[in-house]
């Protein structure tokens, strides 16, 4: 079967594909934020730490020679990233969204700084299973080449469910994202746990760099990264701090995303930079449609600043 | 001697706003310096090419100052809506947009005396500007959406309007290999100040900024926004229209947005295209914060700003250091002057009461 029989079914085809190869950077940083914003704090700077984080995973795999490898450096960026963020909000009369915005720039900052010798050379990919073995049909093919980083996202999502759910850290952090004197009644100390949890998330937000420059797109460059990390913080609240919602809210936002290149394989090419804004209009469209102008969000950690 | 101790007493709690950030400024630069040591460049060198490129003779004098304009003018649409607790950091969006329809203003102008053009330019810009940002201040008062969040949106999905609108709609087919509008008429460019080589602009920058001062300082719906900033609830049991504030000053900070981008488009490019998207949106975000949204402390720091972003091209050929240099520079800046927050009324002897007892 040729490429042109499929006809207009290669739109849907493409962006299935397109919608599970654009949403694992998605799904990774909005449970980073997720996590972040259960515990009571917001990091909006987490767009800065996802573009450090894919010069960071692209150099070192570049330098070792292993995808892994590149992964594990850019989530370790993001942890330190994520614990200066923690750290600078514990003093009193910082605000975490203004800092999140200072870390944003100065992260894009840093990646273009040091990422500069590595536009050019190629570094290994991360590998793809396919799943598309039992079709002839190439694009079918094409559209279930699955990266290993989506299903590790899908087990993160379920790990993160069970431990809100099911576990002691899960309900302490849960605690300290809904209410501070309740947190210290119980001896607990909110700052660690904020702190903990805004560099764990920050890893997440560099493992997402990572697969954007070393999966899809496959390379680094400055102009890598269209906000994913941003759009992830209006993601978790449209997920309502759920890890599941934000699973299927990333596949929501990956097929937006992958609309404008599936058209694009077609021959519609006109309108592309309208199709190429989807996931902010969709993103907007969202953030207007759950918010509500006279009470809390429903089912936000109430210490979270956004929404108090 | 008493008498001295109490004169600066009364003056203490007055310099306390000027001195903390003017030191977090220096310990940002500090921690530039050694992060460019750890990387084995002087920062003596980088600082003096800085000096040069920005401020050291006439000529970067003028091409410092012909870069302020936008910067104060991005920066004033951050600085309005902070007087109502609002962090709006979407100006980008408002700069492309109001530039466009400056541009597309202009073309359908074609052949009309300056006089009567340009003000209807700069009125397209300003309202495209207002309309943008000032949806932003709707949906937080009427939905309850994140200013900060939608604004940040809306700038993606203003650039991709640009985008499409240049290329499609709005093109000169003489345009090939970067899509635009049409080239402006020549009655329709805004010239430069008289004496200088940089454009009217910076002109209507600095009296912007002046009007903003005024309209917060001196007026009742100045005096009304930093009531509703302080407390939302206290202002609407006061019976102010809090509501009308919130929309008035996101819009007033867009149409300072769009004005930039009239500037643009009329004084330096001629025509409107993807030239527009430059970052001068973010670097205002910087430089709001850095003046603490005061109006009149914004005018000095935009310019020391423009005059590091000057001298980039500079530092990148004498130091082998890559463009995004500033960029950093910027960011240890920012950064430290967040977290100087934290300083305020720690210092016993900016604490007027704790002096008079000692």
């Amino acid at each position: 079967m040729s490429e042109s029989d499929l006809g207009l079914w290669a739109v849907p085809l493409a962006m299935l594909g397109g919608a599970i190869r654009v949403s694992t950077p998605f799904l990774f940083v909005s449970l980073g934020e997720c996590l972040t914003e259960r515990s009571g704090r917001i990091n909006l700077g987490l767009e800065g730490t996802l573009v450090f984080g894919a010069m960071a995973g692209y150099a070192v795999a570049y330098e070792s020679g292993s995808a892994w490898v590149g992964v594990l450096a850019a989530a370790g960026s993001g942890v330190l990233f994520g614990l200066f963020h923690g750290w600078v909000c514990k003093l009193p009369r910082v605000n975490d969204i203004a800092i999140g915005i200072a870390l944003m720039l100065l992260g894009m900052g840093l990646a273009f700084f040091f990422g500069k010798p590595y536009v050019q050379p190629q570094a290994p990919d991360l590998p793809a299973i396919s799943f598309g073995w039992w079709s002839d049909i190439p694009q079918v093919k094409a559209a279930l080449q699955v990266n290993a980083l989506f299903l590790i996202g899908i087990v993160l999502t379920i790990a993160m469910w069970w431990m809100f759910r099911f576990t002691r850290i899960g309900l302490i952090v849960r605690v300290v994202g809904d209410s501070s004197d309740a947190a210290r009644s119980m001896g607990l100390n909110t700052n660690v746990v904020r702190l903990l949890a805004t560099g764990a998330g920050g890893a997440l937000a560099g493992v997402a760099g990572a697969y954007l420059s070393l999966y899809y797109p496959g390379s680094w460059n400055e102009g890598l990264s269209s906000g994913q990390g941003l759009m992830a913080v209006a993601l978790v609240i449209f997920a309502r701090w759920s890890p599941v919602n934000c699973f299927w809210a990333a596949l929501l936002f990956g097929g937006a995303g992958a609309l404008g290149p599936a058209l694009q394989s077609v021959g519609v090419s006109s309108g592309y930079y309208l199709f190429y804004a989807a996931p902010y209009v969709l993103t907007l469209g969202l953030l207007i449609a759950t918010s509500s102008p006279n009470r809390a969000l429903e089912s936000a950690p109430r210490e979270l600043s956004i929404t108090k | 001697m008493a008498a001295r101790s109490r004169s600066f007493a009364a003056l203490a709690p007055r310099l306390e706003p000027l001195i903390i950030p003017v030191g977090a400024l220096l310990g940002g630069l500090l921690a530039f310096s050694i992060f460019l040591m750890v990387l084995g460049k002087s920062p003596v060198d980088f600082f003096s090419l800085v000096y040069k490129a920005g401020f050291g003779t006439s000529f970067s004098w003028q091409n410092t100052l012909s870069r302020v304009a936008p910067l104060l003018l991005t920066a004033l649409c951050v600085a309005l809506p902070a007087r109502l607790g609002l962090v709006v950091i979407g100006g980008e969006g408002a700069v492309v947009l109001g530039g466009l329809a400056a541009a597309v203003t202009g073309n359908a102008l074609a052949g009309v005396a300056g006089t009567v053009g340009l003000p209807l330019m700069m009125l397209a810009a300003m309202l495209t500007g207002g309309v943008w940002i000032g949806a932003v201040g709707a949906l937080r008062y009427r939905r309850g959406v994140n200013e900060t969040i939608s604004s940040l949106l809306m700038a993606y999905i203003g650039v991709a309007l640009l985008n499409h609108l240049v290329e499609v709609t709005f093109r000169d087919p003489a345009s090939l290999n970067k899509p635009s509008t049409a080239p402006l008429d020549e009655a329709l460019r805004v010239g430069s100040l008289p004496g200088m080589d940089v454009h009217w602009g910076f002109g209507a920058g600095i009296i912007a900024c002046i009007i903003a001062w005024v309209l917060i300082e001196r007026t009742t719906w100045g005096f009304a926004a930093r009531i509703a900033g302080g407390n939302i609830r206290a202002a609407q049991i006061q019976g102010l229209p809090v509501g009308w504030l919130i929309i008035g000053f996101t819009a007033l900070g867009g149409a300072c947005a769009g004005l930039a981008g009239f500037f643009e488009v009329s004084a330096v490019h001629g025509s409107a295209n993807a030239s527009l998207v430059s970052g001068y949106g973010y670097t205002g975000i910087l430089i709001a914060f850095l003046a603490r949204h005061n109006p009149l402390a914004i005018i000095p720091v935009a310019i020391l700003l423009s005059g590091f972003e000057a001298s980039s091209g500079l530092i990148q050929r004498r130091m082998d250091l890559p463009d995004a240099t500033i960029l950093v520079l910027e960011g240890f800046v920012f950064v430290a002057i967040l977290v100087a927050e934290t300083l305020y009324g720690r210092f016993s002897i900016f604490q007027p009461k704790a002096e008079a007892s000692a």
